[in-house]
């Protein structure tokens, strides 16, 4: 009854392990994850210590999924389990990032392995209760999620004393209300206090000072749900998946303009060439790829000659300069008109920003004003400069990345794409009526 | 004010799911949940939830003014969300905005006059791989073709 989000069967070249029960009947019921493996990982990590189940973690090379990628052994090694105070996981499920849709997939088809992962780290930091904060729009996943909890309520895989492990952890979800801002961690902890959505000033970080001002693990739904197959299979031999530094399976999403789109489960370094023409099918219409975003709008852009010659994996995008981000890949065709896509993407920003900054607030305006007058063919080659002038001085000028995600798209469109930018300078495409409301900046 | 015997449920248990002292926590499940029922954030909704939580209803009006899915204003019988984010874009859901906007004669955020159907264009719905993607109230619809939408539009019409 809800809509398939996968294609009939695996690609040959996925690395399927996450997604493992994804294809059997009744996939996200807990006998059905008790009957393959499910809830084995905690079993193994209940016979450990903190610090051994950490170095599990640390040993597998898990980088957080949700964009930033960071340590995910690490992170949590941040805890200071002494503290008198409680501690806390939180899940965020605020999935929002366009081009990215994957957490859906995680938790339509196995929410018991994320359930599973959290109770992990509960007991990788001494925590012994936790939130899945997802995105309102997620209603039915909210639902579904809020079903497998009490399944796993139900039977014993959360509450008290869970399986005479002597550890008791509880869990819930927390609905989102429309707010990309809420991704982004610090924003996040306020909304699940019940407050606007605007970031926090850190230091202190939230594995000191999280929820409720307590000291909180959080991390993305694909991270956590990474965690079971670690224990499983041990550090080391997830790691091997990947490659070194960076360990693993990262659930990509190809979307645009290319044959199969859809989501799939790549080793990490997966040839950027091999996931479009192989796993994607190529290019629709056998068109050439003009541009990527490798992982989510906020990334740099890519041009199609760049893009073919890279990995999937941080470091080989950190050296093209952009990043592998959430994994929510978007292909851009010869035919893509670039200005609109940059204008697309600077919309969004614009409509998310939540205000505390004003580099963040003020530039994201104005840039869509800029390029909305590009576009109309109004826009003159000062437009153009003041373009990336603008977008430059955001950079790293606001409390939350949402500042320089709207920056490093726009800054790298303009840049790789002057071209088609100038080629619209005095051709204006709509009737003096039709113009958009703006104001002259320029002079 | 009062709601449902099953949403009366949800708000009693939802109060011990958050710590001691921090059950402010529970205003925006509240108002979502309770916004399901009632339609939309009505002054009656506001001030009762305030109440009940024991805040201001200026700490509820912050909130609601913050949240896009939070509705300001009654909205049709059935919402209708079409993507025209960039994955959806380049699979011309913009095009899919635009036939909907015509063939409804409202936009963005607008109700039809009959009050069946409002009209929204969201930003990512997270459904990027199937795009182009819409929303109906809560429920997704996947590479939809500009037949499916004018047949979807008819049908709620006739409703």
């Amino acid at each position: 009854m809800y809509p398939s989000l996968l294609h009939e069967s695996p690609h040959p070249d996925e690395t399927i392990v996450l997604g493992k029960r994804f294809r059997l009947p009744d996939s996200r019921r807990i006998g059905t994850y008790l009957a393959h493996e499910g809830y084995q990982g905690f079993l193994k990590a209940s016979q450990m210590t903190p610090e051994q189940i950490i170095d599990e973690v640390k040993a597998s090379n898990l980088r957080g999924r949700g964009g930033a990628g960071f340590p995910t052994g690490l992170k949590w090694s941040f805890v200071p389990r002494q503290s008198p105070k409680p501690k806390y996981i939180v899940v965020n499920g605020d999935e929002s990032e366009p081009g990215t849709c994957k957490d859906r997939v995680l938790i339509q088809y196995d929410p018991h392995q994320l359930i599973e992962g959290i109770l992990i780290a509960g007991r990788a930091v001494d925590a012994h209760r936790g939130w899945i904060y997802i995105r309102g729009e997620y209603r039915y996943l909210i639902d579904i999620m809020d079903e497998a909890i009490a399944e796993a309520y139900a039977r014993g895989w959360l509450g008290k004393n869970i399986q005479g492990t002597g550890f008791d952890f509880d869990l819930s979800t927390h609905t989102g209300a429309g707010a990309y801002e809420c991704g982004e961690e610090s924003a996040l902890l306020e909304s699940l206090e019940g407050k606007r959505g605007v970031p926090r000033i850190r230091p202190p970080f939230p594995a000191v000072s999280g929820a409720f001002q307590c000291p909180t693990v959080l991390n993305n739904v694909e991270t956590f749900a990474a965690v079971p197959s670690i224990m499983r299979m041990g550090g080391q031999a997830w790691a091997a998946l990947g490659i070194p530094k960076a360990g693993g399976t990262k659930f990509t999403c190809l979307t645009g303009h290319v044959n199969r789109t859809g989501v799939y489960e790549l080793a990490l370094g997966f040839p950027v060439r091999k996931m479009i023409e192989d796993v994607g099918g190529g290019i629709r219409g056998g068109k050439k790829l003009k541009a990527m975003i490798p992982g989510g709008s906020s990334c740099p852009i890519l041009t199609g000659e760049e893009a073919w010659e890279l990995n999937m994996d941080y470091d080989s995008m950190a050296k093209a300069k952009t990043m592998l981000g959430s994994g929510g890949v978007v292909l851009m065709d010869e035919d893509t008109d670039m200005v609109k896509a940059a204008l697309r993407i600077i919309r969004f920003y614009q409509h998310e920003s939540c205000g505390w900054c004003i580099p963040c607030r003020e530039g994201t305006l104005w840039l869509k004003k800029l390029l909305t007058r590009l576009d109309e063919g109004v826009g003159t080659v000062k437009d153009i400069d003041l373009v990336g002038d603008l977008a430059d001085n955001m950079l790293g000028r606001t409390f939350c990345p949402l500042g320089d995600a709207a920056a490093m798209p726009t800054m790298s469109i303009v840049r790789k794409f002057r071209h088609e930018f100038e080629a619209k300078l005095g051709r204006k495409t709509v009737s003096m009526a039709g113009l958009s409301q703006l104001v002259s900046i320029t002079g | 004010m009062t709601f449902s015997p099953e949403l009366e449920k949800r708000f009693a248990e939802m109060a011990a799911k958050y710590p001691e002292g921090r059950q402010k926590a529970c205003l925006i499940p509240m108002l979502m949940y309770a916004q399901d029922e009632v339609g939309h954030m009505t002054e009656e909704l506001k001030e009762e939830v305030a109440k009940r939580l024991n805040i201001s209803v200026l700490e509820v009006n912050e909130v609601v003014g913050y949240y896009t899915m939070m509705r300001k204003k009654r909205m049709g019988e059935t919402h209708l969300q079409i993507c025209t984010n960039i994955s959806c874009l380049l699979w011309d859901g913009d095009q899919l905005w635009e036939r909907a906007c015509q063939k409804l004669g409202i936009g963005h955020n607008e109700v039809t006059a009959d009050g069946k159907i409002s009209l929204e264009e969201v930003e990512c719905i997270g459904a990027c791989s199937w795009a182009p993607a819409i929303q109906v109230n809560y429920d997704f619809q996947h590479h939809v073709t500009p037949e499916q939408l004018d047949k979807l539009i008819d049908d709620l019409r006739k409703a």
